[in-house]
């Protein structure tokens, strides 16, 4: 920790930095206001998959950029899960050497472009920053402006690919292409071990390709941050599912020395509640993979989906914020949010709530579904809800909610999208019987390594947390490569 | 990208592909699935591993044409590819020395129930199979399954082979006639139904392998849930082997079906693209 403080504040004491800092008044910088990103229109973008935010233009995130005081103790990095250095990206913009300001964030972060779109910056960096902290203003646009020095480089076509040591000859796996995985590999590659990816899906990118709608995070740019790491000499293979095709004894007969499991949340809960297994009854893992990943939405594709006109989303996390948009665009002409809890326990990202609501999306807050009825045909067609009201905080921090007696009434539904979590996929826990596990099904690790029972594995993201953000997952992606960096360096010292 | 090495066609509508899958072809056990998908826009679907050669390399499908996806697959030659192959998925079929074991399967049930005949077999149980098809020329793998069966009764719809009726008049001479230990169904969602009726009646253990609607197979999206014993199962991971007097046969043939509209509009759509 030390040796990074230090780094940082020979990175501050660079020349540069001083001259931008001396450049403008502190009070000048903090007069400005935040900028806001632009975004499509809601009544046009609620009936087609474009993405919502357009970013900011290179004058907005110039102003931005100079708001950012590069303070001598940058809080809002310790925000950040990983650890990126947040006031010399932001300065490197300042400074107008956007390229470099992508290069900076790359350092720590194998996926710039899908964090500056999908982390919850208000709850991390932005919530550390010193302009919330200390002045009571609103933050520096840190996600805005990583996304625009990602954008910027990505459009430039001169994307710089990370350096890599040279070659160790030391095999690793990382079991998962998800956020985690990618994060691990990129660490694991950086320090020059030689990486191997193996996903169980047709596509490389897990839950950033088949969970997060085109709307929010179109594949393309994915594509273009996966394509550096193939560039960066990572090996991807797909359809393999360790512990099923191989087992990691097969793998380690093959040379392997260490793993890093990633292969994150696969078991959707559903609420067992009388008809859930109606038709037109999904888990939102179905529902958007069918979408996002098979592209059921186009004809010219052979995958399905039921898109209903009265579309009910059962959650209020992230994911039940995708699938009701979702919903929205394929058609339906009421698409209805209906959670158990009032609007501020919702888990969801602030912007994601808003941005529902301006496409039209209906709150049904403190309600939760008890009953399905189906057609003849076994098409959902009703729901039964009661309603909720909120008593003490329970074990989350959040207040419980409590059903109020005799307040169920029906609604009309043709499509009900189940979006209350996940458990962890259990195909390797079950493959490894010495492995050892939660009671929830998650695999035990060290919380500084990622080690887990088994010295050689290592494990991280939602495997390991049972439901969490990208950008956790990518934390102890890196984490993990650390710790099976100082474990694997240990066995060659020997 | 996996390639078709031979195809063979049963029937009209039935054929078999050899195909290569060298990791596969070695983990596979009897009960296990795959998933495929034929091509860049194909849809994922989960299709049951009749056999596997692994020094060559190879796994064997045997696929009926219903729809969009298994008649593209039809439409393929030996040498041509398959867009992606993932698996083995599910869990193995638990094979243990039970005594007498009565086999049953309808259409082309029957090629997953051969390595499962063959298991037991060779477990050391006494192996009678029932073989159920509409007619003469829908009868397959009749040759393999007398390999490992003890005895083989073949049951047509319309008499053109064996004997004239259904499936259960077949499950029923054997178990009026000797002591059934356990039974293994696999076949249309109708067939084992009233398979597991009739085993019900007499108090016989009875396996069902259930082929439902999936999209990942590794227990991601819950689309092949179905009601078990009253709780909500996985077929892809819990399955696809049940206690058949357990599953709520009904619910599943509603489920397959949830799709028919699209699945017609999409194969009347297909057969004018090849006409």
């Amino acid at each position: 920790m030390e040796k990074v403080a230090e780094y940082l504040k020979i990175e501050r004491a660079q020349e540069w930095r001083g001259e931008l800092r001396k450049s403008m008044k502190a009070k000048e910088r903090t007069s400005r206001e935040r900028v806001d990103m632009l975004e499509r229109d809601p009544d046009i973008r609620n009936k087609n998959i474009d993405e919502v935010n357009l970013g900011l233009t290179e004058d907005m995130a110039l102003l931005e950029a100079q708001r950012c005081l590069d303070c001598p103790n940058p809080t809002c990095i310790s925000g950040c899960p990983v650890e990126i250095n947040i006031p010399k990206f932001i300065k490197k913009i300042d400074a107008h050497d956007f390229l470099g300001a992508a290069v900076v964030l790359k350092e720590t972060n194998a996926l710039p472009a899908v964090c500056g779109r999908v982390c919850p910056q208000e709850k991390q960096c932005e919530n550390s920053c010193f302009y919330t902290i200390s002045l009571k203003m609103p933050a520096v646009a840190i996600g805005h402006l990583e996304r625009f020095a990602a954008d910027y480089e990505r459009e430039s076509g001169k994307v710089a690919i990370p350096k890599v040591a040279e070659s160790n000859g030391i095999k690793v796996a990382v079991i998962g292409s998800g956020p985690a995985g990618l994060s691990a590999a990129g660490d694991l590659r950086k320090l020059g071990y030689d990486v191997t990816v193996f996903e169980a899906l047709h596509e490389i990118g897990g839950v950033l390709k088949y969970g997060i709608p085109e709307f929010r995070l179109p594949n393309e740019i994915v594509d273009v941050e996966i394509d550096v790491m193939k560039k960066m000499g990572i090996k991807f293979v797909t359809n393999f599912i360790v512990g099923k095709t191989a087992s990691v004894e097969d793998l380690e007969a093959q040379g392997f020395e260490a793993f890093f499991i990633g292969s994150g949340a696969g078991l959707p809960r559903f609420m067992n509640i009388p008809g859930e297994n109606f038709n037109g009854i999904f888990s939102s893992n179905e529902y958007l993979t069918r979408v996002n990943l098979m592209n059921a939405a186009n004809p010219d594709y052979d995958t399905p989906v039921l898109s209903g006109k009265n579309v009910a989303v059962i959650g209020g996390g992230n994911t039940a914020m995708d699938s009701v948009r979702t919903a929205k665009r394929l058609g339906a002409e009421r698409s209805v949010i209906i959670y158990r809890r009032s609007e501020e326990e919702m888990p969801a990202r602030v912007e994601e709530v808003k941005h529902a609501k301006e496409e039209g999306i209906e709150f049904m807050n403190l309600h939760n579904p008890v009953e399905y009825f189906a057609d003849e045909n076994g098409r959902v067609n009703r729901v039964r809800i009661q309603k909720m009201e909120l008593g003490e905080p329970d074990a989350s921090g959040r207040r419980r909610p409590y059903p109020i007696p005799d307040s169920e009434f029906e609604i009309d539904v043709d499509t009900v999208v189940v979006s209350v979590g996940v458990s962890p996929n259990p195909i390797i826990p079950s493959s490894m019987p010495d492995l050892k596990m939660t009671d929830w099904g998650t695999i035990v690790v060290d919380k500084d390594t990622m080690q887990s029972s088994i010295p050689g594995l290592f494990a991280g993201g939602d495997i390991v947390r049972g439901g969490a953000t990208v950008i956790l997952a990518m934390g102890d992606g890196r984490k993990a490569a650390a710790g099976m960096h100082k474990y694997l360096q240990e066995i060659v010292k020997k | 990208m996996n390639k078709i090495v031979e195809k063979e066609f049963f029937s009209e509508n039935v054929a078999k592909f050899v195909i290569e899958a060298p990791e596969i072809a070695v983990s596979r056990k009897p009960g296990h699935f795959v998933i495929i998908r034929i091509d860049e826009k194909g849809e994922r679907i989960p299709l049951t591993i009749a056999s596997s050669d692994s020094e060559n390399g190879t796994i064997t499908l045997v696929v009926q044409k219903v729809g969009v996806t298994s008649a593209k697959m039809l439409a393929l030659e030996a040498g041509d590819v398959i867009r992606d192959v993932v698996g083995p998925l599910g869990e193995a079929t638990h094979i243990e020395n039970v005594g007498t074991v009565l086999c049953a399967g309808g259409g082309v049930g029957v090629a997953p129930l051969l390595p499962i005949v063959e298991g037991f077999k060779k477990a050391g149980n006494r192996v009678i199979t029932v073989l159920a098809a509409r007619s003469k020329d829908l009868v397959i793998l009749e040759e393999q399954m007398r390999e490992f069966s003890d005895e083989v009764i073949i049951m047509t719809d319309d008499g053109s082979y064996g004997t004239k009726g259904l499936v259960t008049h077949g499950m029923e001479e054997v178990i009026n006639r000797e002591k059934v230990n356990l039974s293994v169904v696999i076949g249309p969602a109708i067939m084992m139904k009233f398979a597991a009726l009739t085993t019900k009646k007499y108090n016989i253990k009875t396996y069902a392998s259930l082929n439902t609607i999936m999209v990942d197979g590794t227990g991601m999206c819950g689309a092949c849930r179905i009601t078990v014993g009253g709780k909500t199962k996985f077929v892809c991971v819990d399955g696809p082997e049940f206690d058949a007097h357990e599953v709520d046969f009904d619910q599943m043939m509603s489920r397959l079906g949830a799709y028919k509209e699209q699945e017609m509009e999409a194969y009347e759509n297909y057969l004018k693209t090849v006409e």
